[in-house]
């Protein structure tokens, strides 16, 4: 597991990470949330070993990055933030730059780095300058150097940062096919990745940690949780909502939206627990209306993002 | 086993930056200038057929101010340009120590600077049809020659290390080269001469690459003047190490 005890960062007077602990056991993925300039980054440089930490540690495996650095590294698959990589080399020459240092053998090289190629859907590119990549086949490049060996622990920064959608899907498949045996940790800045591939988010602002938890808890916080959002064709206003308002448990409805004659409406329940849709549904169908559309909000992310670090 | 894994981090950090030379334009464009100045140095300004003496002193004799402008040119790629990219958090994160990145780079540029010397063979064959030099003494000027190299380098590496930008890097090295060779300059051992205590103008004097050179130059193989060298290149590779451990970020 990846552990992260106390991490702080200060640059100058500027203090990035403010002491900062959590951690990443196999078989979670965790997402990193916060807005531009929280820490992440930072926090996550540390816990590779690029940057030396003011105070505190991470310990990734039984081994201390800082006391332990080297067999720390080896455990850890690491794609840094704009994902940077050698200009002058080829693709293939470069990952096999790469599978030398983490001291595969000549011909296991070989095999390792096709496989990788293949895995990474690089195989177009591969005997192509880097510098003449386009954004994503670097970011494709640098992904790949970073799961090449296998490694238990990964730390990706914004992995699908400059991706194509299909490309996207593809590295949370991919992230997802690993995360059962691997401790994974990832910065992004899209919500849906975040609920798509994350078993928990742990959200950062100013350097500190304000949650941490599954996205589903998360986004039982948001305001607009298990209320029900529905379309009707009508255009009754007032008599429409009175009859909402009637039924038992409804706490209130109101109007998010109307469109000639068709109605948006949220209705909010008085106790969370007891179900409210099969009570409305026969009511608006008792009174003839016709529901278009139909459903409970699971509440929202960017909503709870905004609340936690505004 | 920490032995052979180093060795194996180095080689690959050394062909890494070697085939990076021969990949780009520089390295040949960089031979090119190497062989012309020389050349120009030698044979204009030298005035080797006027001297009518068939050796190779005064091919020699250009090499630290030759080495002077071209090895910080050389150089200055190593580090600036990874901090400019941001690969240095490529390099800095694999399993590997910071002295084995440096020295992977090291010896890729030194060997590099090698060639180049190698490169310059036709001097030798022009002056074994003209004459009968010593062909000893010519080995041993090459060998000089290659550790004032190393010893330009560990310098340029080290600006390298301090600085993302590359002219900066070569600015600073061409200023501590320089001083290095004017430190055995008598013009400027005569300055101090006048004024400052003995021990002062040995030590100075013997801080010069440009002495040490010499003395091999002339065929005389003293372990002394290797241990210089060898002590000055530890000396700023070290410094590298340290300028990069703690500036790893900015
Ligand atoms: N080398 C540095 N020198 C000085 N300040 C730095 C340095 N690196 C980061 N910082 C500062 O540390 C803070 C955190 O930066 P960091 O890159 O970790 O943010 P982030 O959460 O990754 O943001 P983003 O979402 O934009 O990637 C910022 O205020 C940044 O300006
Ligand atoms: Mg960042």
């Amino acid at each position: 597991m990846i552990e992260v005890k106390n991490l702080a960062k200060n640059f100058g007077k500027i203090q990035a990470v403010d002491h900062v602990s959590f951690v990443v056991e196999k078989g979670e993925v965790l997402g990193f949330m916060g807005p531009n300039g929280a820490g992440k980054s930072t926090t996550m440089r540390m816990i590779t070993g690029f940057i030396p930490p003011t105070s505190g540690t991470a310990v990734i495996g039984g081994h201390d990055i800082i006391a332990d650095s080297i067999s720390a590294r080896k455990k850890i698959g690491y794609l840094p933030e704009n994902a940077p990589v050698f200009p002058d080399m080829t693709v293939f020459g470069y990952l096999n730059f790469c599978a030398e240092i983490r001291g595969f053998s000549k011909r296991a090289r070989k095999r390792k780095v096709e496989e990788t190629i293949e895995k990474c859907f690089l195989s177009k590119v591969r005997f192509q300058t880097v510098d003449t990549l386009s954004k994503g086949y670097k970011q494709r490049v640098c992904f790949a150097q970073s799961i090449l060996h296998d490694p238990e622990y990964l730390i990706f920064d914004e992995p699908t940062d400059g991706l194509d959608p299909n490309q996207k899907h593809e590295v949370r498949l991919m992230i997802g096919e690993m995360s059962s045996k691997k401790a994974i940790l990832l910065s992004t800045h899209i919500l849906d990745e975040l609920e798509a591939v994350c078993t928990r988010a742990i959200i950062i602002a100013n350097g500190c940690i304000v949650a941490d938890d599954t996205p589903e808890n998360l986004k039982a916080k948001s305001s607009v949780h298990g209320t029900v959002s529905l379309k009707v064709s009508g255009t009754d206003e007032q008599a429409l909502l009175s009859s909402l308002g009637q039924i038992e448990n409804v706490k209130s409805a109101d109007i998010v939206d109307r469109k000639e004659n068709r109605i948006e409406i949220r209705v909010c329940p008085r106790d969370f627990q007891t179900p409210i849709v099969d009570r409305i549904i026969n009511t608006l169908r008792e009174k003839r209306y016709e529901i278009e559309s139909l459903f409970v909000e699971q509440g929202r992310l960017d909503e709870v993002f905004r609340n936690f670090t505004t | 086993m920490r032995t052979a894994e180093s060795i194996t981090n180095i080689k690959a950090i050394f062909k890494r930056e070697l085939s990076g030379y021969f990949g780009s334009p520089i390295a040949y464009v960089f031979i090119i200038i190497f062989l012309l100045l020389l050349g120009f140095f030698t044979f204009n300004i030298g005035m080797f057929f006027e001297n009518n003496i068939a050796d190779l002193k005064g091919f020699f004799d250009w090499h630290p101010w030759v080495f002077m402008f071209l090895i910080p040119a050389v150089a200055m790629r190593l580090w600036s340009e990874d901090r400019r990219l941001g690969t240095i958090e490529l390099i800095l994160t694999l399993p590997m120590t910071v002295m084995e990145a440096i020295l992977g780079k090291f010896f890729a540029a030194w060997c590099f600077i090698g060639i180049c010397l190698l490169l310059t063979f036709p001097m030798i064959f022009t002056v074994l049809y003209l004459g009968d030099p010593d062909l000893g003494a010519s080995a041993c000027a090459y060998v000089g020659s290659f550790m004032l190299a190393g010893a330009f380098l560990s310098v340029g590496i080290m600006t390298s290390s301090m600085t993302r930008s590359q002219v900066i890097s070569f600015i600073l090295s061409v200023v501590i080269c320089l001083f290095f060779i004017l430190a055995g300059y008598p013009p400027v051992l005569d300055v101090l001469y006048g004024w400052a205590p003995i021990w002062l103008v040995n030590l100075v004097s013997e801080l010069s690459f440009l002495n040490h050179f010499y003395s091999i130059e002339r065929g005389v193989v003293d372990i002394r003047d290797f241990l210089y060298y060898f002590s000055v290149m530890i000396f700023f590779l070290f410094v590298t190490g340290v300028i990069i451990q703690n500036r790893r970020t900015s």
